[in-house]
Formats: C-alpha cells, sequence, structure tokens
C-alpha cells in the first residue's frame, strides 16, 4: 500500500482554489448517468448527498435511523467556527486555519486544515440562505460567542442547539432533493459490506432493519460519511447507535485506517452514576464561557463533600482551587478540551475528587461568579447603580438562564440538583475520534471510488479537535469539497455504463453477511451482546483512555483479542433474521468494535509521545505537559488491515510537511 | 441526591409486527436505581428478558438526551410520560415509586402505524418536510454574506423556538384527532418569520397542508393538549401563524 496525500502544489492559499480549477467535470447531461451511494445522513452526509443530487448525479442515501434528520449531529450543542471576523478581533482564515493546527497539537495536515478555514464563510452564508436560524443581535446582525483554544469570537450558534438546527438545515435540503426524486433515501438501513469489482468500489450490502431484507446496491462511487467511533467505550456522549461498522467494513476491504488512537475526551460531562448507565451527557464547552473549575484546595474538604457532610457552596473562596486558572493564567477556563480533562483528571488521581461515586471522578463547574459579575452589569445597564445583593443575584440568573437555559434545565432533570444554586458536577467523558479512515486531499480512501466525510475519516483535527470545529468540517466536507472531487472521479465513468448488482462480487457479499447474520442467531450463548460491550468499554476507558502506558495498552490488546474470541463463542441474539431485531443489530456493531478497539490499542503503542487527546504517562514535562517528538513521530500513521488476527495490521507512514507555520509546543500558559 | 432501588410493574405492548395483532403483557422489575433514566429502565428489563432467552421488547431510542427525537412511548397515558418538557429519554425513575405499575404503549395514531412492539413508522414526518419544507437554494458557496440581510432579533428567536422541534410525534401522539399541525405549523412558521422563506411562502405552505392532509392526520380543534405534551414547549401561535398563511396563500 502507498499512501499518496495528493496535496496540490503551489503557495498555501492558492492550492484548493488551483487545485478546483483544475480538477475534472461531469457534464450535466453526463450526471444522471452516474449513480452514488452515501452512507450517513449527519452534516457531512445529507449536505454531500443534497449537494450531489442537486447537480444531477443519481444519489441513493442510506441512515440506520427512522428519518435522516436524527443523525448525531443533531446532539451538537454549542457552535460552529468560521473566520467571518464579524467581532473585528483580529479573525483571518490565516488565524482560524492556525489555530486548528495549533489545538491539533501540530498532527493534521496543513492543506486540508488551511481548505476548512477558507470554506468556512460559505458555510455560514449557505446556512443562513437556507433558514438556519442563528442567535442575532438587536441590531439584527449575527452573533458570535467564544471557544476554547482561541482569543476570538467566531462561534456562530443557534442556543445550545447549534448541531440540530445545522442538521435539519441539511436535512431540508436533502429533503428537497429526495421529494423532486433526485435522492432516494433508504430510512432504517444498515451498511454491513462494501463492494468491489476489479478494486473499484461499486456498491454495498445493506440490511433493511425493518423486514430483514439483505439488499445489494450498486453504484460508479461510495461515499462513507457514518460519523465516530466513540462507542467503543461503551459509555460516551454518542448516540446509542452511533458505530463503526461502515467505516470498518471499507477498512477490511483494503482503506487505511488513520490514528485510531487519536480520541476526544470532553472536559466537562455529567459524571457516571452507576452500572446501568447507558450513556454520558455533555454539558457544552460554551458553558467554560461563563463557569469557573474547581476542586477543593484541602484533601480534608473534599472527603467532607464525598461524604455528604459539606457542601460546595460553605467552602471558602481562598479554600477553592481554580486550577486551570493557576496553571493556565493566559487561556484559564477555556483552554483546549484535551487540556482541560488531563487536569480534571490530575486533580481526580490526586484525590481532589468530589463526586460521591466508587471513582470520585467529578470536578466542579461553577456559575457564581458570572451570576454576580452579570448581575451587576445588567442592573447598571438598567440604571440601577445601587444594586441590592439580592437584586444582583436575580438579575444574574435571569442572564444565565437567557444563556444556557435549555443546558441547565438538562442537567437538573439529569442529576436532580439546580445549577443555578449549586455548581455543577462535571467530569471528562469520550465524545469525538479524531482518528478515522484515511482519505487523500480529495477525501478519497485507498480504494478508488471510495470516499470518507466528517467525523469518519482522519482529515482536519490532528490530535485534538476545537470546540465548534466539527460541524464546520462536517459541512465543509459534504458541500463544497465532495462535489468537486468526487465529479473529478466520475468523469472517468460517463462510459462506464449502469454496475450491475448481480454482479459475482455482489451475491459472493451478499452471502457472507446472510453467513454471518446466521451464525449471529444459531450461536446460541449464554451472554447479551451488552455484556460483552460493557467489558470492552471497561478495558478502553482503563487502559486506553486519558493516560496511557506501554504495560497498560499490552495488557488492552491481549485482553481485547480474548474477549473477542469469547463474544464469538458465547454471545447470545435473540429473536429472528427477518424482523425488526436490534439486538442481531448490536452483535453486528459490537464485533466491529472489540476488532477496532484493539488497533486503537496497537496504535497508542507504537506512537511512542504524548499529542493532543493521546497522553503517554512516559512522554510528559516536569509539569505534566504533553511531550511531542517531532522528529520520529510528526507522522500519520495509518493501518492496512491484514486478515483476521488485527496483530498483523501493518503500519504505513505519512510524514506530515510544515511548509508554512512554524512548529512549536502547544502553550496555552 | 440520594440515589435508592425500587420495583416495578409493567405493563407493556407486544405486537409481533404492523399485521399482528398486539397485546399488553406483565413484567416485573427488581432493584431499578432512582438515578436511573426510563431507557436505562427499559434496557434493564431487556437484560433480564435475553438472559431468560426470551425476546427482548423493541423500542425506538437514539441520542438519550432530548434532541434526536427518536424516543417516543406513551406512559401512564401520557405522551413522554408524566413530567413536562421533557423526552422518554430524559424521565428518570426518581418519577415512579417502588411498586408503581407502569403502562407503556407505543404512539398511537392512523398516520403512525406499529412497526413492532413500542416502535412505530413516522415517514409521514418526512414526506411532509419533502413537501415544501425548504428554501430552494442550491449549495454553490457564492450565495450573499450572512450579514447581508439583517433579521430583527425577535423574528430569528421566534424562528428559532418553531424550528426547535424535534419531530418525535409527541402532539400526533396526544391529539384525540391525531393532527400534526403543531408539527407542521412549527415549520411553516419558522420559514414565515425569516426573509429567506418568503420567495416559496406561497406554494410551500399549500404543498405542506395538502401533503399533511394525504398522510391522513387529523385536523386542529384548538385543545392544546399538543403544546402541553411538546418537550420542545412548540406553541400553538404557530398554528395559527400556519392557518394565516395558508388563508393568504389560498385567496391568491
Amino acid at each position: 500500500m502507498k499512501l499518496d496525500s495528493k496535496i496540490p502544489e503551489g503557495p498555501l492559499a492558492e492550492k484548493w482554489t488551483n487545485h478546483k480549477d483544475h480538477l475534472k467535470l461531469v457534464a450535466p447531461n453526463n450526471r444522471p448517468k452516474i449513480d452514488i451511494i452515501v452512507v450517513g445522513t449527519g452534516l457531512a452526509g445529507a449536505s454531500a448527498a443534497a449537494s450531489l443530487g442537486e447537480m444531477g448525479y443519481n444519489v441513493k442515501a442510506f441512515c440506520f435511523q427512522d428519518s435522516p434528520r436524527r443523525a448525531h449531529s443533531i446532539a451538537a450543542q454549542g457552535g460552529i467556527n468560521a473566520a467571518k471576523n464579524y467581532q473585528n478581533d483580529g479573525d483571518s482564515v490565516y488565524r482560524l486555519f492556525y489555530d486548528t493546527i495549533k489545538g491539533g497539537d501540530y498532527r493534521a495536515r496543513e492543506a486540508n486544515v488551511h481548505r476548512l478555514a477558507e470554506v468556512s464563510g460559505n458555510i455560514i452564508d449557505q446556512c443562513v440562505a437556507q433558514g438556519v436560524p442563528f442567535a442575532r443581535e438587536y441590531g439584527g446582525t449575527l452573533d458570535n460567542r467564544s471557544f476554547g483554544g482561541v482569543q476570538v469570537k467566531r462561534t456562530f450558534y443557534a442556543a445550545g442547539q447549534t448541531g440540530q438546527q445545522l442538521l435539519l438545515g441539511a436535512y431540508s435540503a436533502l429533503s428537497r432533493q429526495i421529494g423532486l426524486g433526485r435522492v432516494k433515501m433508504y430510512n432504517r438501513h444498515e451498511m454491513l459490506e462494501l463492494v468491489k469489482v476489479d478494486g473499484k468500489a461499486r456498491g454495498i450490502i445493506a440490511r433493511n432493519l425493518i423486514t430483514g431484507e439483505i439488499e445489494r446496491h450498486a453504484a460508479h462511487a461510495v461515499v462513507i460519511a457514518s460519523g465516530g467511533y466513540g462507542n467503543v467505550y461503551f459509555l460516551s456522549t454518542n448516540a446509542m447507535g452511533s458505530n463503526v461498522t461502515a467505516a470498518w467494513k471499507i477498512h477490511k476491504q483494503g482503506a487505511a485506517f488513520a490514528n485510531p488512537c487519536y480520541v476526544q475526551i470532553h472536559p466537562t460531562c455529567i459524571p457516571v452514576h452507576g452500572t446501568n448507565q447507558s450513556k454520558l451527557t455533555l454539558m457544552s464547552e460554551s458553558l467554560r464561557n461563563s463557569g469557573r473549575i474547581w476542586v477543593p484546595k484541602k484533601k480534608e474538604d473534599a472527603e467532607a463533600i464525598r461524604a455528604g457532610k459539606l457542601k460546595p457552596t460553605q467552602i471558602a473562596e481562598e479554600d477553592r482551587d481554580y486550577y486551570l486558572e493557576r496553571r493556565y493564567p493566559a487561556f484559564g477556563n477555556l483552554v483546549p478540551r484535551d487540556v482541560a480533562s488531563r487536569a480534571a483528571k490530575e486533580r481526580c488521581d490526586a484525590g481532589y475528587g468530589i463526586e460521591s461515586n466508587a471513582t470520585h471522578e467529578g470536578v466542579y463547574l461553577d456559575f457564581s461568579s458570572e451570576i454576580k459579575n452579570k448581575g451587576k452589569e445588567v442592573a447598571y445597564a438598567h440604571g440601577n447603580h445601587n444594586p441590592s445583593e439580592e437584586e444582583i443575584i436575580k438579575l444574574g440568573k435571569q442572564w444565565i438562564e437567557e444563556k444556557y437555559g435549555n443546558l441547565f434545565q438538562m442537567y437538573q432533570k439529569i442529576t436532580d440538583e439546580n445549577p443555578y444554586e449549586t455548581p455543577m458536577k462535571i467530569y471528562p467523558a469520550v465524545h469525538y475520534t479524531m482518528g478515522g479512515v484515511w482519505v487523500d486531499y480529495n477525501l478519497q480512501s485507498t480504494i478508488p471510488g471510495c470516499f470518507v466525510a466528517g467525523e469518519a475519516n482522519f482529515s482536519d483535527h490532528g490530535a485534538n479537535r476545537l470546540g465548534a470545529s466539527a460541524l464546520m468540517q462536517g459541512l465543509a466536507d459534504g458541500y463544497f469539497v465532495l462535489p468537486y472531487t468526487v465529479s473529478n472521479y466520475l468523469a472517468d465513468e460517463i462510459r462506464t455504463g449502469k454496475i450491475s448488482a448481480d454482479l459475482p462480487e455482489f451475491l459472493e457479499a451478499e452471502k457472507s453477511v446472510k453467513d454471518q447474520i446466521e451464525k449471529f442467531l444459531n450461536n446460541n450463548g449464554s451472554k447479551s451482546v451488552d455484556h460483552f460491550h460493557k467489558e470492552l468499554g471497561h478495558i478502553m476507558w482503563n487502559k486506553v483512555g486519558m493516560a496511557r502506558n506501554e504495560q497498560g495498552l499490552k495488557e488492552a490488546i491481549e485482553d481485547i483479542a480474548k474477549l473477542r474470541e469469547e463474544f464469538h463463542k458465547d454471545v447470545y441474539v435473540p429473536g429472528s433474521a427477518e424482523e425488526l431485531n436490534p439486538e442481531l443489530e448490536k452483535a453486528f456493531r459490537v464485533a466491529d468494535f472489540l476488532e477496532l478497539g484493539q488497533l486503537m490499542a496497537m496504535d497508542a503503542l507504537q506512537r511512542k509521545e504524548s499529542c493532543g487527546g493521546h497522553f503517554r504517562d512516559e512522554y510528559q514535562d516536569a509539569e505534566g505537559e504533553t511531550l511531542r517528538d517531532d522528529e520520529n513521530f510528526s507522522f500519520v500513521g495509518a493501518w492496512e488491515y491484514k486478515g483476521k488476527d488485527i496483530n498483523q495490521e501493518q503500519l504505513h507512514k505519512e510524514e506530515l510537511k510544515y511548509e508554512f507555520i512554524k512548529i512549536a509546543a502547544r502553550n496555552y500558559k | 441526591m440520594a440515589s435508592k432501588s425500587i420495583n416495578i410493574n409493567l405493563k407493556v405492548w407486544r405486537q409481533k409486527n404492523a399485521k399482528a395483532n398486539g397485546a399488553m403483557e406483565t413484567y416485573k422489575l427488581d432493584d431499578v436505581s432512582t438515578d436511573s433514566s426510563f431507557l436505562e429502565m427499559l434496557d434493564q428489563l431487556n437484560e433480564q428478558l435475553v438472559t431468560e432467552k426470551k425476546e427482548p421488547v423493541a423500542f425506538d431510542h437514539d441520542c438519550r438526551e432530548g434532541i434526536c427525537g427518536m424516543c417516543s412511548l406513551f406512559i401512564n397515558g401520557r405522551a413522554h410520560g408524566p413530567e413536562t418538557g421533557i423526552t422518554t429519554c430524559q424521565l428518570h425513575m426518581r418519577s415512579f415509586k417502588d411498586g408503581d405499575t407502569i403502562y407503556i404503549e407505543p404512539w398511537r395514531s392512523k398516520a403512525f402505524p406499529v412497526v413492532k412492539d413500542l416502535v412505530v413508522d413516522r415517514s409521514a414526518f418526512d414526506r411532509i418536510q419533502q413537501a415544501g419544507g425548504f428554501v430552494s437554494v442550491n449549495t454553490s458557496g457564492n450565495t450573499i454574506d450572512a450579514n447581508s440581510i439583517p433579521v430583527p432579533k425577535q423574528d430569528a428567536d421566534k424562528a428559532f423556538e418553531a424550528a426547535a422541534c424535534i419531530g418525535c410525534g409527541a402532539c400526533v401522539a396526544t391529539c384525540k384527532n391525531g393532527s400534526a399541525m403543531l408539527f407542521v405549523g412549527a415549520k411553516v412558521s419558522q420559514y414565515a418569520l425569516l426573509p429567506q422563506g418568503q420567495v416559496e411562502a406561497t406554494d410551500r405552505v399549500l404543498n405542506m397542508v395538502r401533503q399533511m392532509d394525504e398522510e391522513g392526520f387529523g385536523n386542529c380543534t384548538n385543545t392544546g393538549a399538543c403544546e402541553i405534551e411538546c418537550p420542545k414547549g412548540i406553541s400553538l401561535e404557530n398554528i395559527a401563524r400556519m392557518n394565516r398563511e395558508f388563508l393568504k396563500a389560498s385567496s391568491k
């Protein structure tokens, strides 16, 4: 396998424009002769399917949910970045590019990230034109807020529901094309295999989740936009159905899988409450604009809190350790996610955690300072220059409610505690995966005709993603990159003619899927799919989690291989093949997670450095910060599948060249 | 927050598929943590059923944080259960007492046929959206600058409130007429309140209402149950606005 990133020549700021100008085109009259399959209908998939449909291609789009509008992009809360500089704080395409490269700890491609920053403004224009109701100022212009790892306000938002509004915008564009007959939508379908003919991606095998029917779908190109693999940890902020299956199936067919060890652990999630918990809930990063993070300075206070003998509000200001403000005065509570998460872990490991669960893992996110500050500001703005303490608090709470009302309500529903009165309890949780299918500059995988977009690819975030950049990347890929690069590929397919789904390759793939289903249903083991998924999650969180080391990773590799064997021997899948069977769906997904989990541990083991979300205990400086090794590890690690034994996967390296910015240690102090 | 365990009885609607007849089945479930969400309680029931080699209960769910709109369920006769302003996945077992019997049914409406057990088919909502729930603007990268048309904050805020609909279908399920007018009204309102939606306003409302009628949804008789059960607090005002838009469009 040879990795050719196909990064265009020329000055950074001209690469994309020049490249676009020289890509091949497909004439409008030829487009209806060409079929494209899009798997996944989140921001990347829906925007790609809609745009390709508008161009005149025949698009078939697939999602496992009951409607494309439910894809997990919908749950993104905080916002979307764009270099519009509407706030006149010195923002530019270059700065967004630079912040993203730095935020990713210098492990992303310069050219891809610059393109992302270039099209970021177009995304906002496109979404507003679609009727996406972003938050606005009283003058009628768009409002912005600030996010972690940056010193400008470039984040566009719609309350705490930005992902929802952007996805519904993409869904509306997709719906229009479905209505016009340009896109055929397959709801409640799951892709279970990629079909290659003569080395090219030519279609998929999908299961109709309602009838259980196994379907063969042929096309000239396949786009995978199936999201990230955070659910390998069982507990994460991902939706229950989020899975790696589509991405993993193409990996097994020859697509390299890059940087699987890069996982984002988000600092502000609601802590774990018990063993029957099914998922973790995020509290938006935007809250760090107003909340201050702390733990008690004294261990005995932390112990008293955990024992229920002391309340956080009873701890005096001087006895609180605002550890982010202490360690990172320049960025304070708005350091990037990986930094904030590790700092929370450091405090809890040292015995200052405040949660009264088994692990004591929890810290405070406190709004009392902001309530006072804003309350005073509002009082002054209303002409009251001598407000009482009571008035200040009341006005401050109102201000908070207006900004974050839905998040505060969500928190209260889950925890039964009122965050206006007592600080929120938070702890890091698995949230996003920077790793994914390796793609070149055109977002094409190592399988010709198989493109990968959004969180499913590895492309733009290096070793750590900045807040409000996932939505940007999903829509950039779908609206503004794939329509050009997929067309370039299809320009050579206008003479191919219809691809038949009756080719032997399709029949063979169909049979292998059916065999696997039969195998699961006849396995007659003794344990549920969830049992194995939870076990896998434990291994991953404890040994391939926020801090990793050689010994733990080696153990994880063995533990997971063993668990995988046990799974295939002893899993019990009830029901039949010809009906809605959620246990069977889960079995397929967990089978893939078990393989991926092992590869993640292998990737983390080979990367003998700390960078972004990947932290190795062995590689840290005296202050506990990540210690990168640019000389030996400035590469993308792309793995090639070599058969059933995951240990045999072969690592290929794509050297990362920094031609335009100076690579430096990340410093948020 | 004192967490404790309760024992409960469940009466769950079981139905093999769309064509089969369904019936209520009784289950007993012990040691349910009051910190568990309602869906985690159902996970626990399913784990118990799988262990007994029985078929688990099928129910729709995905994000489990109240935004994807996938979860449904009629719980003790109410859409999304006894609390207001939340979806089923945000309902917690602390809302129930030890020894309670809880009735769980699927959405009940002609336009939402049962697929299996508690899962229903809500694709009618997709088809209504496809009939006109969009602005016809192609992807280009050359649309005008996002700030070139100022939008009054109060209009943008109201459009957002309407657009916050998650398409779960609680409004239909709870309506005695099986009406989808809160759902359609919210979508029509979002575009009616924004300058971008004006060009196609006439066709949009006529097409969406036509599709809504074809799908077999009933009409609104101003009871207001939908507004009460809507997890996102979508206001009845949106139905009034849709009616106004419809009248305006019909008289053109």
